[in-house]
């Protein structure tokens, strides 16, 4: 170590900040102590960043208030006004911004060195390139996501003839640039033709990927953008950087696998097939009128009062009605006459794993009531009635059966199993995947169309009349 | 290849094996604030763009720098923000309703 004492000051606040992340990490993994584990991420957040207000190559300290100031407020206002069910939406947006700042960190680093004649290396010139090609599309690539859920785009995957070869050449051009970087010493013009191809290639990557999705889509991008930013330490030689960024690598990665395996979709099919692409292809022609079933808010009533068992399966549709309080009513009433409810937790229930599970811990609905799929499917044999509330993918039995499907394959709740299944849902218009669903039209099956909040007020009003 | 290089790709590995030990038992309750705090950690890169900034030398590398220290800092502070508000849901310990909870006797196994 040199004797500057303020190196010595940053490089021990950078060790207890990596220090604080894997220790903040550990304690995300339990629900009691995920909070503090956040809160000590944070503050390993907070003294990395002070800290390195002392490093000496700052010489100008109002450009970083100003960004400071701004970023944080964008951050921390879109961060407390943003409603629970947008939130993959902006875990989306702020991953974008991640990745969007490793890549300008590391074509800046390459613009300094240049300007100054320094050389870059080898080595660390491959890191930097890597960390503005990842950067780029981790941000144009969440951007597309983040308009997906927000549905500005078609939640439809959108495909082009020849999409795989323009990608793979887009690929191959952005590799022979970083090699061209790498051999040049950071030539300019190669480093931002290297940030322009992998813009593009960002948006081309994530637009064929269907809204249903996308929820591994953002886990990938979230670890790539981790990946960036440990390669941009690298760059900058700055340790801190490489840990907390490889911490995010590693454990998204792991994530990302978790999640496609809970839909039983192996991560290249997520990454390439464009999913849901059968199903638009032939939804124009099965635009046929089938005929289902109605019912009436209570019908119902009566039929899931003198139901011994039921089980509510919570969807989307329930998040974006924001009708978890309205669903906690329901339970309530119906327990109230001693019915037997359970929830049924499909692992990307709402749009990303867990997700349904925040939303109904927001309207007090107790953990142990919420199953999850292999603790409930068993269970469907003996339930009276399955009230599906604003899901449809999750409870499509083509999962099972219909080679065709896109869906083959992925676990399902075993809904068309119980005796009776009534479905809460607004239209008859497909998921967010897209598909069609035969549980839909079911000889046990009831519909009631309308609003998911709307529904679930009528049914608790007219199961307090039986 | 330079010790500084060298040490940075030793450091990437561990870093990469201590990421999956200390995620590997998440219940799927946490995977979405997991989710959100990983990627508020990796706003770390905020630090690479104050660097940028505050050691920038022409008009073009400030801009530079201002843009990623904005987007690097909604990043971070957005980030641990929005996944507080989520874990927030957890805090309140609810007591189980307790009568109607357990199997009804008869009819159904």
């Amino acid at each position: 170590m040199t004797g500057d004492p303020r190196f010595t000051i940053i490089s021990l606040s950078y060790v207890a900040a990596a220090l604080l992340f894997v220790f903040g990490l550990r304690r995300l993994s339990s629900p009691r102590t995920a909070r503090s584990g956040n809160r000590l991420a944070a503050i390993g957040m907070l003294i990395a960043l002070v800290a390195t207000l002392l490093d000496r190559s700052i010489l100008s300290y109002w450009e970083i208030g100003i960004g400071t100031v701004i970023g944080a407020a964008i951050g921390v206002y879109s961060a407390r006004r943003v409603q629970m069910t947008a939130m993959p939406q902006m875990v989306a947006l702020f991953n974008g911004a991640g990745g969007a700042t490793a890549a300008l960190v590391s074509i800046a680093e390459f613009l300094r060195a240049t300007g100054h004649g320094e050389s870059v290396g080898v080595g660390p010139a491959i890191s930097g390139a890597l960390g503005i090609a990842i950067g780029a599309i981790s941000f144009t690539g969440s951007l597309v996501a983040f308009g997906k859920l927000q549905e500005i785009l078609p939640g439809r995957p959108l495909l082009f003839p020849g999409r795989h070869a323009v990608n793979a050449l887009l690929a191959l051009g952005a590799i022979a640039l970083g090699g061209w970087i790498a051999l040049h010493d950071g030539a300019p013009g190669a480093v931002w033709a290297l940030f322009g191809v992998a813009l593009l290639l960002g948006i081309l990557v994530v637009l064929p990927i269907g809204g249903g999705d996308m929820p591994v889509m953002i886990s990938v991008l979230n670890s790539l953008t981790g990946v960036a930013a440990a390669l941009t330490g690298i760059v900058l030689a700055n340790q801190v950087l490489v840990v907390a960024g490889m911490l995010v690598g590693a454990s998204g990665t792991l994530l990302t696998l978790l999640m496609s395996h809970a839909m039983n979709r192996p991560i290249s099919n997520v990454m390439f097939g464009g999913f849901g692409a059968v199903s638009s292809s032939a939804a124009p022609g099965s635009a046929v009128v089938r005929p289902v079933r109605q019912t009436s808010a209570e019908d119902a009533a009566v039929a899931m009062a003198f139901a011994n068992r039921v089980i509510l399966i919570p969807g989307y549709g329930l998040a974006v009605a924001e009708a978890q309080r309205q669903v906690k009513e329901l339970s309530s009433e119906l327990e109230r006459r001693g019915v037997d409810v359970k929830y049924a937790i499909h692992p990307v229930a709402g749009r990303m794993p867990g997700h349904m599970n925040v939303l109904l811990a927001e309207a007090d609905i107790p953990y142990d009531q919420l199953l999850d799929m292999e603790q409930v499917n068993p269970e469907f044999d003996h339930t009276d009635i399955a009230l599906v509330v604003g899901a449809n993918d999750v409870v499509n039995p083509a999962a099972r059966s219909d080679r065709g499907s896109p869906i083959y394959g992925m676990p399902i709740l075993d809904a068309d199993h119980a005796k009776n299944v009534i479905v809460l849902k607004r239209s008859m218009n497909p998921g967010f995947a897209g598909i069609d669903n035969e549980l839909f039209y079911a000889p046990n099956t009831q519909m009631l169309f309308g609003d998911a909040k709307k529904s679930l007020t009528q049914l608790t009003d007219a199961l307090k009349g039986v | 290849m330079s010790r500084e290089l060298v040490l940075g790709i030793y450091v990437l590995i561990l870093a990469a094996f201590v990421g999956f030990e200390v995620i590997s038992r998440v219940p799927a309750v946490l995977h979405t604030p997991l989710m959100s705090a990983t990627n508020a950690i990796h706003g770390i890169v905020m630090l690479g763009a104050m660097l940028v900034a505050g050691s920038a030398d022409t008009p073009l590398l400030r801009a530079i720098g201002i843009l990623a220290v904005a987007l690097g800092a909604a990043n971070v502070f957005g980030g641990f923000v929005v996944t507080d508000r989520m874990l927030e849901m957890f805090r309140k310990k609810e007591a189980p309703p307790a009568a109607t909870d357990g199997k009804k006797p008869g009819e159904h196994r």
